[in-house]
């Protein structure tokens, strides 16, 4: 269970401007946190505080396969995204390295800018406590919540050896 | 059986008689690749994990192709974890500069990938493989460790849209204009979690070269994957390269697809993306006139013999604008060397133009050409996102290489029959 304040973004947010190639040059976390979503919001980085929740429209992290990109969202503080749709790469490498993502059309529309949000990972439930409203995540399946309770992807491969 | 391309090469590494969309599997590899942006990450995924052995030498490429040659200390960093990981685990498939080219130009030219293979690259523009008639995939750094531990992967089978081609191209019109104008159709998340499946008579009037270009850019369209069935060019394409068995896979008849896009090559014209999304097409004709500050002609989308030959012969004995910068980038060694024998480099010195050993460098803003507030390039690469070549004001408009180095000329957008 997570809570915190709601950053919105909207459709086709790609890797480029949540991680910019000029820090690719760098893969410690806390370096590439500073630099999270400058090239949208410059001012993100320093603003955000842990435990705060981006919420964002369709094709969130489409673009380049480059796994700083959810590396540098989860360093900043943020506890979780919840988007319309994701591309498929950052998808991946989110479940990958343990960071929760959630699809969930519904909550992406409706929740605003500023709200105060929690969500249960368990349940896939997210409510927005400055409405009241709340809204149902699109649940993973069993195989992908396999990979996520061994600990991620590299512990799932270990265990198959 | 109803399974399109990708389903036949996926079930056949999974072990499976029968896959549909949706299914999740787990496959063998026949590639795992990284380069010098992803490869450090999955170094330290794969040793913080224990593990001390890769599953198979041969079947690993690690290219140190974006920021090399290396453009400053921390890259250079990043390529020494990549260069040292290689050499303790003799990785036989390694590349560092003066061999290196751009992964995606060099893994086909160099016969790594080939027909009926299942590649993952930690590289978005990996389903480029997919011209081959492989199911190629990009993938991130943790993915890229696991495959190198393990030699398998786990993917979820895709749906499918079937992009059916028929008639001949115009001229100045070549497969990264198909590609554009298929984007321009479905949008930049058409193809989100499916593979295209290109296929129709349209197939045999392209050249491997287009094949290439429109693969590559399958990830612009969401997909997972890009594919081309094998015919007589592939196979003549891959006959001294490919070391493997060729293994051709074709979807069955009654093959399932969720929607068909028809596309006329006879009536695609010069297309270009204009900032900040590669959906966000025009036809030449709409935008000429539009005053560009630099050129970059190369990348694994648009950085391969026929590529730089269509630019050489428009710039060829021409000057480059006086207020623009135009920057040639050979893919690989083979292509720079085949362009030198031909006197193409010789022809872009004297156009004045510069040219550069394979690098990605310019094209994800990297360095080789980055650019500073408000200036706009037009590019042969593959994304015009915020800030994807410099500063955020900049501005990237995607293009085929003929109209690229047609703008370089006249310093606005335009065709060679402008000239």
């Amino acid at each position: 269970m997570v809570t915190g304040k709601v950053y919105k973004f909207q459709d086709n947010v790609d890797t480029d401007v949540i991680i910019p190639a000029r820090y690719l040059n760098n893969t410690d976390p806390a370096e590439l946190a500073k630099h999270c979503m400058e090239d949208i919001d410059d001012s993100f980085a320093s603003k955000v505080q842990p435990g705060d929740i981006m919420v964002a429209g369709a094709n969130f992290g489409c673009g380049s396969s480059r796994e700083h990109a959810p590396i540098s969202i989860r360093a900043c503080g943020v506890s979780c995204v919840i988007a319309e749709s994701f591309a498929r790469i950052f998808y991946r490498n989110s479940l990958n390295i343990g960071f929760p993502i959630l699809e969930c059309p519904e909550a992406a529309k409706n929740i605003n800018e500023g709200d105060q949000v929690s969500v249960d990972f368990k349940k896939g439930l997210i409510i927005d406590e400055t409405t009241g409203q709340t809204f149902q995540a699109v649940p993973f399946p069993a195989f992908i919540e396999n990979i996520i309770n061994c600990g991620g992807l590299m512990e799932y491969i270990k265990s198959k050896q | 059986m109803k399974m399109t391309m990708t389903q036949k090469i996926l079930a056949s590494h999974a072990g499976l008689e029968q896959v549909k969309p949706g299914d999740l599997i787990e496959a063998k590899l026949d590639l795992v690749l990284g380069n010098d942006v992803t490869t450090p990450v999955a170094v330290d995924e794969f040793r913080k994990a224990g593990f001390t052995k890769v599953f198979d030498k041969d079947k690993i490429a690690i290219v140190l192709d974006h920021y090399t040659p290396c453009k400053d200390i921390k890259s250079a960093q990043l390529c020494k974890k990549a260069r040292e990981f290689a050499i303790e685990h003799k990785i036989t498939n390694f590349f560092d500069v003066g061999k290196v080219g751009i992964e995606h130009a060099l893994l086909p030219e160099q016969g790594l990938v080939g027909p009926g293979d299942a590649i993952i690259g930690a590289d978005s523009h990996t389903c480029t493989y997919g011209a081959l008639g492989a199911f190629a995939t990009g993938i991130g750094s943790t993915d890229m460790a696991a495959g190198m531990a393990g030699g398998f992967s786990w993917f979820k089978v895709p749906a499918a849209i079937k992009v059916n081609l028929t008639g001949k191209f115009q001229p100045y019109v070549s497969g990264k204009d198909v590609i554009l104008h298929l984007i321009g159709l479905i949008g930049v998340d058409g193809a989100l979690y499916k593979s295209l499946e290109f296929t129709g008579e349209g197939v045999a009037e392209l050249s491997m070269d287009d094949r290439f270009t429109i693969a590559n850019m399958a990830i612009e369209a969401g997909a997972k994957n890009g594919i081309f069935p094998v015919d007589e060019k592939t196979l003549e394409y891959v006959k001294d390269r490919f070391k493997r068995e060729v293994k051709i896979f074709e979807a069955d008849e009654d093959a399932e697809y969720e929607s068909v896009v028809e596309i006329n090559l006879s009536e695609l014209k010069p297309t270009v993306s204009l900032p900040h999304l590669p959906s966000n097409t025009k036809t030449v004709d709409e935008v000429k006139g539009m005053h560009i500050d630099q050129v970059v002609i190369g990348s694994c989308t648009n950085g391969r013999i026929s590529d730089i030959r269509d630019a050489a012969s428009v710039l060829k004995g021409r000057k480059v604008a006086d207020h623009v910068r135009c920057i040639i980038i050979p893919a690989t060694q083979e292509i720079y060397k085949q362009a030198l024998q031909e006197g193409l480099l010789e022809a872009f010195i004297d156009a004045g133009c510069s040219v550069s050993t394979p690098t990605c460098g310019p094209c994800l803003g990297g360095h080789m050409g980055v650019m500073c507030e408000n200036e706009r390039a037009i590019a042969t690469t593959n994304r015009n996102f915020v800030g994807r070549m410099g500063h955020t004001s900049s501005e990237v408009v995607l293009a085929n290489p003929e109209i690229a180095a047609a703008s370089a000329v006249k310093g606005e957008i335009c065709t060679p029959a402008d000239l």
